[in-house]
């Protein structure tokens, strides 16, 4: 009996050592790294607005992993890894690269490049093959209207970014009559201006000069030249070192013109460089940090709030970036907690199911609201966030300063006519 | 419309005066040693980042700037030569096309790690010249009056010096200058130099006009060559006038029609001058 009782112990051991041993992986197991994959224009025209992108991505990045990952209801925890290369601002790098971040790289979800034009590109490889991608910086319309299932946009469209402009200039002056439009001639740029024009033409203005530059211009005297003398509005640009050159080289021509709104750059911090020549400007921007999205808002609408506050963003980028956030850089960071809500919503990282969290979100951010058209015709479509307008103006020590103008309610001050030059 | 068409021509020929000094730095060296230097776009942008790097740093005037661009300019050219040009002179053309080619890809490598492609801007204004209806930035005025004052100093020194009629006898005959006395080495080496110093120069003027990146001397390498073929290759004073002629029409061309038809014009030229007049309006028949 002694003995078997002896022989009965070890076989208990030797079970419990078996089972210790071919037990379900512990904590450590449990948790599961998630690669996101997205190309960075780290060189190239796109550089600036693309660095600020990926900055706030990265910000999001870490606040999620240091605060130990996403808990899922089954007890499984994910954390994200990012794999990422240059894509030169080219689009022909950008299809190649996401091809090598799906199936050399395994990404697990993909973020758009910064760009319509790059967007395009990516978006199709991704649909090819079966992975979720967030647009951030892709505006344009057209993206969304391919017919793909697994493309989400986080900006507002292209089609809504400039329309408010023309509804500024009604209320500041409402005998306006004729607006010159000058843009980039790239996708984003010009689907914005080809509704804007259809808004103004709907709105009875006469757009008097309506025509495209190349990327590369350095030289907008052609341009500017062709603008008549009494025109209203002067509208357009594209992106941040075209419009940035555009806006310097209308002031020195000494335009006299009652607004100019344009494209991308206004909204930066850096085009306060300008000087004098940023004075008056105004830009849509996809968020500001003066605008006020908060918990209550949220609550008051019937939305539930995700994420952090945008004060809260602001302080950890500055600490992080030692600059100020652009909506560039909230646009990155927002594409990835869009990814976190939707796995968080789906409890998993599988791309149906995730797929299935984003069609069903309508959540409020400190950038704003964010939901997607689920039509067969423009699925991920931004269908719930929506433009602030900023105008530079100067402060009391005569310095450039950003002030939120349109819409009314979300306004820290009255838009104004450009002083005469 | 015809003060449209005057504003436009008036842009145009002042930018034409900077787009001549780029292209007689490289019709210089094609006129000296039979080379295309293909490094030529990479030289403006190194003159625009001189001027820029001098002007925010140790807070020279950009205009001041231009004399040591224009030294910097002159030691980068003759750097490039010594290293990669000397030893392929005489080699067929396609092998100083490839060598200048690779300095080309060296330099805007180099700039893009150094610089990145973030466009920088010299933020130095001196406003605008308003004459009648004409309004003009300034800085194209001083840039084009400095444009005249290189292209006078370029002419007196090939003219009125020893080594700049050096440089004449070797583009015109080099063995034959070589049995006099010249050393040919050091004249080509001094003809690749001021090139350079020619696009450094262009280089920081313009970047008193626009923002600009590492990559932005391409187009002004591309318009140099339509410059060169327009004037006469060879021929500092036909590029000058090809210049004013290329600038001239980017000015008129968009009062007519859309912007995009321009570089279609301007090559259009190029071809038509080479079939007409292979030898530039200024050229030697």
């Amino acid at each position: 009996m002694k003995r078997f009782g002896v022989g009965f112990a070890v076989v208990l051991s030797l079970s419990l050592i078996l089972t210790s041993l071919t037990a379900p992986p512990g904590v450590a197991a449990a948790e599961k790294t998630v690669t996101i994959g997205f190309t960075a224009s780290q060189t190239g025209k796109l550089n600036v607005e693309a660095t600020r992108q990926i900055n706030g991505l990265h910000l999001w990045m870490e606040q999620v992993n240091g605060a130990g990952g996403i808990k899922l209801p089954d007890g499984a925890v994910i954390k994200f890894a990012d794999k990422f290369y240059d894509d030169e601002s080219k689009k022909e790098r950008v299809q190649e690269l996401y091809t090598k971040l799906i199936n050399a790289d395994k990404a697990d979800f993909l973020i758009s490049p910064y760009s319509s034009g790059l967007t395009d590109a990516a978006a199709v490889i991704a649909q090819q093959y079966n992975r979720i991608m967030v647009t951030a910086g892709a505006a344009s319309d057209s993206t969304y209207k391919k017919g793909y299932t697994l493309v989400y946009q986080s900006y507002t469209p292209a089609s809504r970014y400039l329309t408010g402009a023309v509804d500024i200039l009604v209320k500041l002056t409402p005998k306006s009559k004729k607006i010159a439009i000058i843009h980039e001639n790239d996708k984003f740029a010009t689907d914005v201006v080809k509704d804007l024009r259809k808004y103004a033409e709907q709105k009875g203005f006469k757009v008097v000069l309506f025509e495209g530059y190349d990327s590369a211009t350095a030289d907008f005297s052609p341009f500017i030249n062709k603008i008549p003398a009494d025109v209203d509005a002067i509208m357009g640009g594209g992106h941040f070192a075209d419009t940035t050159t555009l806006a310097r080289q209308i002031y020195e021509k000494k335009i006299n013109t009652r607004i100019i709104a344009l494209l991308v750059a206004p909204p930066e911090p850096k085009f306060a460089e300008l000087g004098e020549a940023c004075i008056s400007v105004i830009g849509s921007s996809q968020w500001e940090p003066l605008a006020r999205f908060t918990k209550e808002s949220a609550q008051k609408e019937g939305i539930a709030w995700f994420g952090p506050t945008g004060e809260e963003f602001i302080k950890a980028y500055k600490a992080r970036f030692t600059e100020d956030p652009s909506y560039h850089s909230a646009g990155g960071y927002v594409a990835g907690m869009i990814l976190q809500d939707a796995i968080q919503k789906a409890g998993s990282a599988d791309t149906a199911k995730v797929k299935a969290a984003l069609d069903a979100m309508d959540s409020m951010t400190f950038y704003g609201r964010l939901k997607f058209a689920t039509g067969p015709k423009d699925h991920g479509l931004q269908v719930g966030h929506e433009m602030v307008y900023i105008q530079w103006n100067k402060d009391q020590q005569g310095k450039p300063v950003k002030q939120v103008v349109w819409p009314a309610a979300g306004a820290t001050a009255p838009p104004f006519v450009c002083p005469a030059r | 419309m015809l003060d449209q068409l005057i504003s436009s021509l008036t842009d145009g020929l002042l930018l034409g005066f900077v787009y001549g000094v780029a292209a007689m730095g490289l019709t210089l060296i094609w006129g000296v040693m039979s080379v295309i230097n293909l490094a030529h776009g990479p030289i403006i942008a190194l003159g625009m980042f001189g001027a820029y790097l001098l002007f925010t740093h140790l807070g020279v005037n950009p205009y001041l700037a231009m004399a040591p661009v224009a030294g910097a300019g002159l030691i980068v050219g003759l750097v490039i030569y010594v290293i990669a040009v000397h030893r392929v002179i005489n080699a067929p053309h396609l092998s100083s096309l490839l060598a200048t080619f690779a300095v080309n890809m060296i330099i805007i490598g180099v700039g893009t790690a150094v610089f990145s492609t973030s466009p920088q801007n010299i933020d130095y204004s001196l406003g605008s010249v308003e004459v009648g209806f004409l309004t003009f930035p300034a800085s194209r005025l001083v840039g084009a009056v400095g444009a005249i004052l290189v292209t006078a100093c370029l002419y007196l020194f090939l003219y009125f010096t020893r080594p700049g009629k050096a440089i004449r006898a070797v583009a015109n005959n080099r063995m034959a200058s070589e049995l006099m006395g010249i050393p040919s080495s050091r004249v080509l080496a001094l003809s690749f130099g001021l090139g350079a110093m020619m696009a450094a120069v262009a280089g920081g003027l313009i970047a008193t006009f626009f923002p600009f990146t590492i990559l932005s001397g391409g187009p002004y390498e591309l318009k140099s060559f339509v410059i060169c073929v327009l004037g006469g290759l060879g021929h500092p004073l036909g590029a000058l006038v090809g210049g004013l002629l290329l600038g001239g029409l980017e000015g008129l061309i968009p009062t007519f029609m859309p912007v995009s038809w321009v570089p279609v014009v301007e090559f259009g030229l190029f071809v038509l001058v080479l079939l007409v007049r292979p030898s530039g309006l200024f050229g030697a028949k």
